[in-house]
């Protein structure tokens, strides 16, 4: 019996969210009483999969086939199945990420194994029933969710727990081949086209978010939400509305029908807080709201709040970060 | 071109949760159920792409009991040609993707479609298992879906871009924004829905590997602490000293 958390790792480097999947699955091992190997999947340098020892990871497993860097759902299935036949994994970790979804959703398939995707807590393993708390209705509830079967495949959501640190621990790096063939790659990408993220953080795994409503009146006032983020080295985000008339890409859209996200800080500026937009960001840890209508429902759901104009707020906040720093 | 698209019934999205007492259940009280608004674009883009593809056809597919049957009705007349119903409260994503899965392979589908998620569910777990158990090629989530003969293009988004994927029919895609403009039924669609042919089928397959022990809603906030406007730079400081979320 083991625990096999898959690594998502871009660039040489190892994605925040995939560090806080090394820490869940190592510590679902210690619950088994048994040891986390992880298999990376992307670009990945030796020295960072060794990292992973600060996670608690024992082994990592690393397929340097060149075709594995971006990312093909089929080669992917394949490798991680492998992968996991070959350690005996019960449990299998991944994030749940686009990346996580596609493959875990396959593997759950393939190795007839129970999955949870949207996973917020550690398992519960009382009475000798596996359960894992999940996020449902897009963000305004949670399931307790019984997980059934000899296999069970876990989909951590970004932000949920804190990656553990354990500096000078490290992770044994052991080459490994899933032996890929040619016809494993036919869905791969034919180009990837990366984009511009504001101070160059990625909205799903950032920590600190500033997102703008129609209250900001029109894109060409974005710079305000954006120099505060890069004060503040937070991602950008916005609400259904302002995606919806193109102020803003769709993929910054949060909400019921965009994505969920729990950063440590929401930012919401000019955001009137409808039903469908709570939804995707209270359960974020601290939510502070900024609106000039003192009667917006929003304020309801913050912690903190400036009854104002975000177009004299705003400034001020990014000077007083400035000033802090 | 046979286009299958899988919808799901859901609460609307003004829907303020609740659950039974034993917190065992939703509570449908009063609760209008709609189609699964990630499962609108993969509607309307298979009849986009029907519309351009003459000879082509598009079927509805949901898992559910006879109450979804004014959803289904919803999605003939925005413009599918017949819709299929499986007769099974969905009981999880695994179940769901069998009666998929089962239903494609007996109709022959080469395109099969659905939204990214259900908006009450939240799994994005079906896309993958149907495209398992049939042994084709998924890809999700797709934010644009060409078609030219047997071969289709499509955008899946990744975290901080996009990539380009060309597969060959058959395969399975889910569906997001912007792939295309939702559309609503006119009148016209409305009255041709109602003979439109809907088979119930029974469901088939394993039971499902997952059940729900309890549902809860999250915490509730303990109250806002507001600040002057005019003295705004103090929210900064209560975030570092009290928040220490910065």
């Amino acid at each position: 019996m083991s625990v096999l958390v898959v690594v998502e790792c871009a660039e040489g480097e190892v994605k925040k969210s995939s560090l806080e999947v090394a820490t869940y699955g190592a510590q679902v091992a210690a619950m088994l009483g048994t040891t986390a190997t992880a298999i990376a999947v992307g670009e990945a340098t030796e020295a960072n999969l060794a990292k992973l020892g600060e996670q608690g990871i024992a082994k990592v497993l690393y397929d340097a086939e060149p075709r594995l860097k971006d990312f093909v759902n089929n080669a992917y299935t394949k490798l991680i199945a492998t992968a996991a036949e070959q350690e005996g994994a019960q449990v299998l970790v991944l994030a749940n990420s686009n990346i996580g979804a596609s493959v875990g959703s396959r593997l759950s398939v393939r190795l007839k194994a129970s999955l949870a995707t949207n996973v917020v807590e550690l398992p519960k393993t009382d009475g000798g029933q596996f359960v894992v708390k999940r996020g449902a209705f897009s963000g305004k509830a949670f399931s307790d969710v019984v997980l059934s079967g000899e296999r069970k495949i876990i989909a951590v959501k970004k932000n949920s727990l804190e990656a553990r640190h354990e500096a000078g621990k490290t992770a044994e790096v052991v080459a490994f081949a899933a032996q890929l063939a040619d016809a494993d790659f036919a869905d791969a990408p034919k180009q990837v086209v990366m984009q511009e993220q504001t101070g160059g953080v990625l909205l799903p795994e950032a920590e600190l978010v500033v997102s703008g409503g129609r209250g900001m009146k029109g894109p060409e006032n974005w710079h305000l939400i954006e120099e505060l983020a890069q004060a503040l080295h937070a991602g950008t985000a916005c609400s259904k509305p302002v995606s919806d008339v193109d102020w803003r890409p769709h993929h910054e859209h949060v909400g019921q029908t965009g994505i969920t996200i729990s950063p440590n800080l929401y930012i919401a500026c000019g955001i009137s807080g409808a039903i469908q937009h709570l939804a995707g960001v209270n359960s974020s840890k601290v939510i502070v709201v900024i609106n000039k209508d003192p009667e917006a429902p929003f304020f309801k759901a913050a912690d903190y709040g400036i009854v104002g104009d975000v177009f004299d707020v705003l400034p001020k906040l990014t000077a007083a970060v400035k000033e802090l720093n | 071109m046979k286009f299958l698209v899988c919808i799901s019934n859901v609460p609307d999205t003004t829907t303020k949760i609740s659950f039974t007492p034993d917190n065992k259940e939703f509570n449908k009280a009063g609760v209008q159920f709609v189609i699964n608004p990630w499962d609108e674009y993969a509607l309307t883009r298979a009849i986009e792409l029907k519309e351009a593809n003459a000879g082509s056809t598009v079927t509805v597919l949901n898992v559910g009991e006879a109450d979804t049957e004014p959803n289904i009705r919803k999605a003939l007349a925005i413009g599918a040609d017949d819709a299929i119903r499986v007769n099974a409260a969905p009981q999880d994503a695994f179940f769901v993707a069998e009666q998929i899965a089962a239903v494609a392979k007996d109709g022959g589908y080469d395109v099969i479609l659905m939204g990214k998620e259900s908006i009450d569910y939240n799994g994005f777990q079906v896309h993958g298992m149907v495209g398992e158990l049939l042994g084709i090629p998924t890809v999700a989530p797709a934010m644009k879906l060409d078609m030219a003969g047997t071969t289709a293009t499509l955008e899946r988004e990744i975290e901080g871009g996009k990539e380009i994927v060309e597969v060959s029919t058959p395969f399975v895609a889910s569906c997001q924004q912007p792939m295309c403009e939702p559309r609503i039924p006119n009148m016209r669609g409305i009255m041709t829905a109602r003979t439109k042919p809907l088979k119930v089928v029974p469901p088939v397959g394993d039971p499902a590997r997952t059940q729900v022990a309890e549902f809860a809603l999250p915490p509730k906030k303990q109250g806002v602490k507001l600040i002057d406007a005019a003295n705004a730079g103090e929210l900064i400081k209560l975030l570092r000293n009290e928040a220490k979320v910065i």
